[in-house]
């Protein structure tokens, strides 16, 4: 018990790597509010783009999509950051995982954006057509509104997965929350920072995770 | 330009004396994804069933369990139990670490779903079950169980998927997976062709995979 104590929850460490901690968690929010609106925007411009009626332009999107999601997100950011370079171009770690976490949670999100413009029945944009609206009126007001209402809770749902998925950012040297907790612990040879980085996701995460079960189980309840 | 390019990422020579690597990572990544859908999966649905009981305590860790395995990030977990457990004694391999934390987060993850699917069985379904003789267990098996895991595929399909391609995570803790196999072959011929390969590997394995998926969603998609 003693051991584990002294191991796992030792308060002078978790004192002393507090402020590095906090920076940590200051990157993986500041991460997190990059690349979640840019995975969005990406996701709902893939979905747009596949409601074309271009078997091509739906094949290659379709192609994009399928493409990214076969590949690990750590495999992606890791041959951005250490395979582009070879080109001559030099990668910050900050940009590398952007563009990683771009590719890869554009393509989850447009798959679910995709899901929501399915589920609408097709009289709604045959009745807004025929009030005069354009189709882009008619898929901004009309279409994208009730699509993403209906999808919502897998939108939560892959927003929590990409707040996780932030922490491989670590691999690449990105000092956020985990590769802090990392270094704290080698420098004060004490696994505290990891256990106290581990509390800070769960403190972080725990009311998306609740939320989440809620709206699964109004799913099931509507059935 | 063009050969440059060639000669940087397609670098057949390269390729060749690394394949043997990436094969053996391959493989390795196979094991591994293997053993975590099993555990994950079998551990998941004993857990949805034990739940089923309606014992107020366990549900009550069940759903701490749950919550908490789908709050932390696994490579968050992965670390927790490569480096921080050896600080108690608890000393594991890199692959032993991998494949219990996913499995761990597969489990959570699969026992939600098989509870919200044996939740969507209606009531009339056990009654009926139980009134003709069928104990607890009987209408568990053999008439909710059934009906509950149709409609448990395409979700769990999809998150078992996400999970496997965690595996890649095993190469922080040095699995000789196959992403750690082409790190390792990056660095020693300073030539990002075995990445080049081991992309492909993924694509090989993980395309099929999708695609599974993608049909899965269809083939089993819940009837209104």
């Amino acid at each position: 018990m003693e051991q584990i104590i002294q191991g796992f929850f030792n308060i002078e460490i978790v004192v002393a790597a507090l402020p590095f901690l906090l920076r940590g968690l200051a990157l993986t929010v500041l991460l997190c509010l990059v690349v979640i609106p840019l995975g969005i925007f990406g996701g709902l411009a893939l979905a747009l783009v596949s409601t074309a009626r271009s078997f091509l332009v739906k094949g290659l999107v379709a192609a994009y999509v399928d493409f990214f999601r076969a590949f690990p997100p750590l495999v992606l950011l890791i041959f951005i950051y250490f395979g582009v370079p070879f080109l001559g171009i030099d990668l910050h770690a900050f940009t590398a995982v952007t563009i990683g976490f771009f590719l890869n949670t554009s393509s989850y999100y447009g798959e679910i954006f995709r899901a929501g413009i399915e589920s609408i029945p097709r009289g709604q944009r045959e009745a807004a057509r025929s009030t005069g609206l354009t189709s882009v009126q008619t898929l901004v007001f009309v279409i994208v509104p009730q699509a993403t209402r209906n999808v919502i809770p897998d939108l939560v749902s892959n927003t929590l997965e990409v707040v996780k998925l932030t922490s491989i950012a670590s691999v690449v040297a990105l000092p956020e929350l985990l590769y802090a907790a990392r270094q704290a612990q080698s420098i004060t040879y004490n696994a505290t920072p990891i256990i106290f980085a581990g509390i800070i996701y769960l403190a972080c995460l725990w009311p998306l995770v609740r939320l989440l079960s809620r709206f699964e189980h109004k799913k099931v309840a509507l059935h | 330009m063009l050969n440059s390019f060639l000669f940087t990422y397609f670098n057949l020579p390269v390729m060749a004396e690394y394949f043997p690597m990436i094969l053996e990572g391959f493989v390795l990544t196979v094991e591994l994804a293997v053993a975590i859908v099993l555990s994950g999966i079998l551990a998941g649905l004993l857990l949805a069933v034990l739940r089923s009981f309606r014992v107020r305590v366990l549900n009550f860790f069940i759903v701490i369990f749950v919550d908490v395995l789908r709050a932390l990030p696994p490579l968050v977990i992965i670390i927790l139990f490569y480096f921080a457990l050896p600080s108690v004694g608890v000393r594991m391999s890199g692959f032993a670490a991998t494949w219990l934390s996913l499995s761990l987060v597969l489990t959570a993850f699969a026992e939600e779903i098989f509870w919200a699917g044996i939740l969507a069985v209606p009531k009339g379904q056990w009654e009926a079950a139980r009134s003709t003789g069928m104990s607890f267990l009987q209408t568990l098996g053999a008439v909710v169980l059934p009906q509950a895991v149709r409609i448990t595929i395409p979700p769990l399909t999809n998150r078992t998927i996400a999970i496997t391609k965690g595996t890649a995570l095993g190469a922080v803790v040095a699995v000789g997976e196959i992403l750690n196999q082409a790190q390792t072959g990056l660095s020693h011929s300073y030539n990002p062709s075995p990445l080049t390969l081991g992309a492909l590997a993924y694509l090989v394995l993980f395309i099929p995979v999708v695609i599974l998926g993608r049909w899965v969603e269809t083939r089993f998609a819940w009837k209104r």
